[in-house]
């Protein structure tokens, strides 16, 4: 607090304020960041079990000199599968409770409606051209902007909350000669266990494409700033001093 | 007014921290009462070792049958992985003389132990499946298999109620274990047939374990012995089977 004495009173009420009304939840921040633990998880144990076969096939089954859809021509070894799948699955089983959690706590407190739903007048596609030409501009976002989410930013969350996610999970499930003898349908919909197994690669890659995004953006808008918001909950947005 | 603040949410996360506890004690009893910890379930790993397996344990109560094809759909191109000829004396002579000396003892928490041989196991009524082989590794193919059930080998030899796993011992000294909902699940066979004919060497003759509803590995092949138990803890490193030893799930049903 003692860093508050030199700036402007109005500055500091305000500052204040975003203390009382901290810019993300406790429940938010606390799983975004179990959420990024397991994430690097998935990712780093599912590279280790996907080199065990590095072929990606479509349809029910696939082995190498059957037709590929993607040869990923990435080293084989089938070393790094035993260990990769005890940490995917682990990393998977805190994932999902995590992301039920905020799912559940999102709908309650009507953080999605609030803070996610974008207000009809910007699904328009002059204030989504608007955003991105900002972004790929590499325009600092202003004080205002950055008080609530925009546009893009709010499709992306939703995207990554309730399509990509959701799809990884599927995928993964579908996977499971286990869960599919109860439910044959969760794979027969992908046309097959390789099918399945394709999918989860590609939707990876779109979770990958978010991660890269969001951290440049997050660069962008002062990755010092939003990271501390993200870890205190406090809005200082705005008075980046890098 | 800060202290009473504090002091509530001191008493408020000593309730939450102590429900917590409890739950998860209970949460531990039940797992235990009802068999849904799996013989890996130390360490870390561990833990989603258990979710895991207590998931499917509940989730698979209704014992339902993994997903077979038609025949139209057998794999032409049918890998055969880790051993596909046990370099042992006994067994070399065996598969000479077609397995006529070929025994499988079945001993253990059992009645009657015995030991079987290719021609009495063909006795039992067989069962024919075409079923997916899903690798750990990530590759699959589809083959046909028939073979004996093991429920009707199991109750030929009458398994006491104490019974927990069924240990599989093999020629080329792998091994491994089921739970008896496995080991009594209709598409568990001690195959003896693929796609029509005998099992070929490569796949595991004179007769294979196979495991529909788990990975690929559980399907143990070159079977010498079948020993009913009630406890895995005093075999090898207690973890249930040759592939938990080596860093891969016991349970591998996803």
């Amino acid at each position: 607090m003692a860093r508050l004495a030199h700036v402007p009173v109005v500055v500091a009420s305000r500052d204040v304020g975003a203390l009382d009304c901290p810019r993300h939840t406790a429940l938010v921040r606390v799983t975004h960041w179990i959420t990024t633990v397991s994430f690097v998880a998935l990712l780093v144990s599912g590279v280790a079990i996907l080199i065990a076969q590095p072929g990606l096939y479509w349809g029910e089954t696939g082995f190498y000199g059957d037709p590929s859809l993607i040869n990923l021509h990435l080293t084989q070894n089938e070393h790094h599968s035993g260990w990769g799948r005890s940490l995917h699955f682990l990393a998977a089983w805190v994932c999902v409770l995590t992301g039920l959690l905020y799912a559940v706590s999102g709908l309650l407190t009507r953080h999605f409606r609030d803070n996610l739903a974008p207000d009809k007048a910007e699904l328009a596609w002059r204030p989504i051209r608007r955003v991105l030409w900002n972004h790929l501009r590499l325009k600092r976002p202003g004080e205002d902007e950055s008080r609530r989410y925009n546009v893009v930013q709010r499709l992306s969350y939703l995207a990554v909350v309730f399509v990509l996610f959701p799809l990884m999970i599927q995928t993964g499930v579908a996977m499971s000669p286990a869960v599919v003898s109860v439910l044959p349908a969760l794979v027969s919909v992908w046309g097959g266990h390789q099918s399945a197994r394709t999918i989860h690669f590609f939707v990876m890659n779109l979770l990958i494409l978010f991660l890269i995004v969001h951290i440049a953006m997050v660069g962008l808008a002062g990755f010092r700033t939003r990271t501390r918001a993200m870890i205190t909950g406090r809005n200082t947005a705005g008075k980046e001093h890098l | 007014m800060s202290t009473l603040l504090t002091r509530r949410k001191m008493i408020r996360s000593a309730i939450a921290a102590m429900g917590t506890l409890s739950a998860s004690g209970v949460a531990a009893y039940l797992a235990n009462r009802y068999g849904l910890v799996p013989p890996d379930h130390g360490g870390l790993y561990g833990v989603g070792e258990t979710l895991t397996y207590a998931a499917h344990r509940v989730l698979l109560s209704r014992h339902p049958l993994a997903r077979e094809f038609s025949r139209s759909q057998i794999s032409k191109n049918f890998p055969a992985f880790g051993t596909t000829l046990p370099r042992v004396l006994d067994y070399v002579q065996q598969m000479a003389d077609g397995f006529e000396d070929w025994r499988l003892p079945v001993d253990g928490l059992v009645e009657r132990p015995y030991a079987f041989s290719l021609a009495e196991l063909q006795e039992f009524p067989p069962r024919t499946q075409v079923t997916e082989h899903i690798c750990e590794e990530g590759w699959s193919a589809i083959g046909e298999w028939t073979g004996a059930p093991l429920s009707r080998v199991l109750n030929a030899v009458g398994v006491l109620p104490e019974a927990k796993y069924v240990v599989f011992e093999c020629v080329d000294n792998d091994w491994g274990s089921l739970d008896m909902a496995d080991a009594w699940h209709p598409q568990t066979l001690l195959a003896y047939g693929m796609n029509g004919g005998d099992l070929p060497v490569p796949h595991g003759a004179p007769v294979r374990l196979r495991v529909e509803r788990q990975l690929g590995y559980k399907s143990l092949k070159y079977l010498s012995r079948i020993t009913v138990t009630d406890s895995v803890k005093n075999i090898g490193k207690g973890m249930g089977g040759a592939d938990p030893e080596a860093g891969y799930s016991w349970y591998a049903g996803i």
